[in-house]
């Protein structure tokens, strides 16, 4: 039986990819350590157990190394599935909802993760950034339909509770505050995307949010600096 | 007036895709009968893959039972848990099943870095030549002394892998100047070995034809 005693996360603090993880974990009521990562010296233990990326997050279960978020959340979902004390499922039960749940998370990735790098890391000046942004904000009014469909009326992405897209996502409300400050307006805007402004704050204030996505701007902007100077 | 929707399985695809060969060989290892749709990728797209695809308007996509599935693995993993008595290509155990998912989304590796060795020329191309070597080491090296992947059968992350190799050998490998049999030994004889399946034998286009389509790529592309 799969003990919770032994698990471990490498992750950085402002990572999307990391705070998913940690957040699925939370909800799931599985206690686990954490340990903090230097971009720039990475532990041997992290080079050791991600050897092909050399990235966060990882989770290590019982001595073994779980890599790529997506799939670690996955893991995770299959090792500790629904049910014991009212622990809840994150992907869906049905195959075709599932298959949803991993298209919408892919398309995150994919469209509102390679505008994050633009608008923040990447860009060379304020055009490069605006275009960047006019990406994520296409990305998520793509997102305002998908929200509709998938949610059907209820609070998340994946209904009562938060589910895969929800966690994929919300990895990102971080670093959106720091864009917001930059750009001097709510990215996830409630005139345009109203369903997505809804749920950005329902997510954040979930208890098994709380203390991992990060709201402290001035700090990650500090970060950013770091990285960019890196 | 009310479309009936149509039962069973039908897979839109363009006949060269890697991505499409990933679930037709899946499809043929599991014994699922389907209607296959090729599609007009290079003119004008149909209105049933725009329908079924709006947001990417990309092959493959698998309808069952009228509904679209789109993302070549998300298909893969859809025919898993949709179909659970047929043969299945991914392991039991969790921890295998991670592993599996981590080694298929990475061979997607072998055909974004291969495309910018014919897409590009000079320092981008040697990026690209040098990346292509890593990816190329970092799986002949999962693959070690196993037959397969996950060990004595065929699966996941052999047939997500496999469709790549008539665009390594010869097309990659010219515009790259390099040869898989050298840098990856293991991986060539697994190669082989899969060719031997009736899954794969059967979808899998000679690495001539693929480099006819890449030529025909880069003259419609106006690429050097």
């Amino acid at each position: 039986m799969a003990g919770g005693g032994d698990l471990k996360v490498l992750g950085v603090w402002t990572s999307p990819f990391a705070i998913r993880v940690r957040v699925v974990l939370n909800l799931k009521g599985l206690p686990y350590e954490y340990a903090e990562e230097d971009l720039g010296n990475k532990s041997a233990l992290l080079v050791g157990s991600n050897p092909v990326h050399k990235k966060v997050p990882v989770l290590i279960h019982g001595g073994r190394a779980v890599n790529e978020s997506q799939i670690i959340v996955q893991y995770i979902d299959e090792v500790w599935p629904a049910g014991a004390g009212g622990r809840p499922a994150v992907l869906p039960s049905d195959p075709y909802e599932r298959a949803m749940a991993r298209f919408w998370a892919a398309f995150v990735d994919d469209k509102v993760g390679s505008a994050w790098t633009g608008m923040l890391f990447k860009c060379k000046n304020e055009e490069e950034r605006a275009e960047a942004v006019a990406r994520a904000e296409a990305a998520l009014e793509t997102l305002e339909g998908a929200f509709k469909e998938c949610s059907k009326g209820k609070p998340f992405f994946g209904g009562d509770g938060i589910g895969l897209v929800d966690v994929v996502l919300g990895g990102y409300l971080g670093w959106f505050l720091v864009v917001n400050r930059i750009i001097g307006r709510r990215l996830i805007d409630p005139a345009r995307t109203p369903l997505l402004a809804g749920w950005e704050d329902r997510f954040r204030a979930t208890e098994a949010v709380k203390g991992v996505v990060p709201d402290d701007v001035d700090k990650m902007l500090v970060f950013l600096q770091k990285l960019r100077a890196m | 007036m009310a479309e009936e929707i149509k039962k069973g399985l039908v897979l839109l695809d363009f006949w060269v895709s890697p991505f499409g060969q990933r679930c037709r060989i899946a499809l043929a290892e599991k014994g699922l009968p389907y209607e296959y749709s090729e599609q007009e990728l290079l003119g004008t797209k149909s209105e049933l893959l725009l329908r079924s695809n709006p947001i990417h308007k990309k092959i493959p996509v698998l309808i069952h039972d009228g509904r679209p599935v789109n993302e070549s693995l998300v298909i893969l993993n859809y025919l898993e848990e949709a179909f659970p008595d047929a043969p299945p290509l991914l392991p039991a155990d969790p921890y295998a099943r991670a592993q599996a998912r981590f080694w298929a989304a990475y061979s997607d590796k072998v055909y974004e870095v291969g495309s910018r060795l014919w897409k590009t020329k000079g320092e981008a191309q040697s990026q690209a030549r040098a990346e292509m070597l890593q990816v190329l080491g970092n799986l002949d090296g999962e693959l070690g002394e196993k037959p397969f992947f996950a060990g004595e059968k065929f699966g996941f992350v052999d047939l997500a892998l496999v469709p790549f190799m008539p665009w390594l050998t010869p097309s990659f490998e010219r515009y790259g100047g390099f040869s898989v049999a050298e840098v990856a030994p293991r991986l060539a004889a697994w190669a082989d070995r899969c060719m031997e399946r009736e899954s794969v034998a059967k979808t899998l286009y000679p690495g001539e034809k693929v480099d006819e389509f890449i030529t025909l790529l880069k003259k419609k592309y106006g690429i050097e």
